[in-house]
């Protein structure tokens, strides 16, 4: 079942060969914590098929949804669809589709999603949930 | 006055009855309206901000308010219904009597972890996930695949012993029973079971799954235990607290209940088993 196919492979090296570089801008992330990690890296891969796409935060267009003291969280997409993250205080993340499971960083989150979808499509992003 | 029972104990007839009360809420719609209030709640609490539900130390009245509304639902359906609760320190396994097909149903099959048997399977027509993070609209379960174990007793007690409700800063990053309780620091307890449950038990939509009630109506049990233990330990915080709910400041979405009107369960219900020191006082 984990059997990593010549795709997955593939998607996964060209994942790394497009991680874009680190963003100082968002460095205010926990440093008192071990397991927190700078979530500066804009990212845009295939993983397992899907294409994950995440755009550093700073603010703007991503704050209306909530109630405010979010600036800087980034946007995470799968395949287009916007994935509901969270940060913690600690530094680490959650999803809306791994919502009691952290993880170190948003790549980490958006590919765990990935897995959890098993192919499936997020549903239209909105705050006051599933709207299918 | 309404008894929750340990879901180990409820008789064939009491099963049936909770699962076809359950059936009824989802054919009205009236199921879905909790499902879209519990993910309201996780997706708007967070850590640096206004948290109500989750993360906070009104995690546990919120819930146990959220449980009595979904209760009483139940009791407008058939009267006789209460919310059982699961004990996962002890049903530990997905051979339990909880997850057999006359009650819950089990674990999801491994191509797309729809679960096939019981009252809830897709293929019955009566429980199709409408609430939903994604296009899947079948319950779905991985039971010990997101994580191999259930808390154990001895991690309960732990947690059980800590004399302090909460700590500032009142979020996932506190110390104290409620934020060990609720999983986020510790051993994890709470969250746990969510993740060694999986589909959408992991999800913010996580009422989908009916276990939902029964695990909360343990961890809800947890919460009374504490305070027999601890019967001179107050919830905290107290008052003037910004973006967290004080004792007593009135919670969203009800607006007129209070942390401190949540404080005593024998307001509402009683257990089967009661906490010693509570039962002295009866």
């Amino acid at each position: 079942m984990n059997k990593i196919t010549r795709r997955q492979a593939l998607g996964t090296t060209a994942g790394a060969l497009t991680v874009l570089g680190l963003a100082g801008a968002t460095a205010h992330a926990a440093a008192t914590d071990s397991r927190a990690s700078l979530p500066t890296g804009a990212v845009d891969e295939v993983y397992q098929g899907r294409r994950i796409q995440i755009t550093p935060g700073g603010g703007g267009h991503h704050g209306g949804h909530h109630g405010g003291g979010h600036d800087g969280l980034p946007t995470v997409r799968i395949d287009g669809r916007e994935l509901h993250v969270m940060r913690n205080a600690d530094g680490t993340w959650i999803s809306v589709v791994n919502h009691y499971e952290t993880f170190a960083d948003p790549a980490s989150l958006a590919r765990a999603a990935v897995r959890e979808l098993q192919g499936a499509t997020l549903a239209p992003f909105s705050p006051m949930g599933g709207t299918a | 006055m309404t008894v929750r029972k340990n879901q180990a104990t409820l008789t064939a007839e009491e099963k049936r009855a909770f699962t076809n009360a359950l059936l009824e809420l989802k054919r009205t719609g009236r199921y879905d309206h909790f499902v879209t209030t519990h993910n309201g709640f996780i997706m708007s609490d967070t850590d640096s901000g206004d948290r109500v539900g989750h993360r906070s130390p009104s995690f546990l009245p919120w819930h146990r308010r959220f449980l009595l509304d979904f209760e009483a639902a139940l009791q407008s359906v058939d009267k006789s219904v209460s919310l059982p609760y699961w004990d996962w320190t002890a049903d530990r396994t997905a051979r339990s009597s909880l997850w057999a097909a006359d009650f819950l149903g089990g674990t999801g099959r491994a191509r797309d972890g729809q679960v096939m048997d019981g009252p809830f399977a897709y293929a019955t027509g009566k429980w199709e996930i409408t609430v939903r993070v994604d296009g899947r609209p079948y319950l779905r379960r991985a039971l010990g695949e997101g994580v191999a174990q259930l808390p154990t007793r001895a991690e309960v007690d732990a947690v059980l012993a800590m004399p302090v409700y909460d700590m500032a800063p009142w979020n996932s990053s506190s110390g104290g029973f409620r934020n060990n309780l609720e999983g986020w620091r510790g051993a994890n307890l709470h969250n746990r079971v969510h993740v060694w449950v999986g589909g959408q038990m992991g999800t913010g939509v996580s009422p989908n799954d009916p276990v939902f009630w029964m695990h909360h109506a343990f961890v809800d049990k947890l919460w009374s235990d504490w305070q027999a233990k601890h019967p001179n330990s107050p919830y905290l915080p107290a008052a003037g607290t910004p973006n967290v709910v004080d004792l007593r400041d009135t919670m969203r979405p009800w607006n007129d209940v209070t942390p401190a009107d949540m404080l005593d369960h024998r307001t509402f219900y009683s257990f089967d088993t009661e906490p010693a020191s509570a039962a002295r006082q009866r």
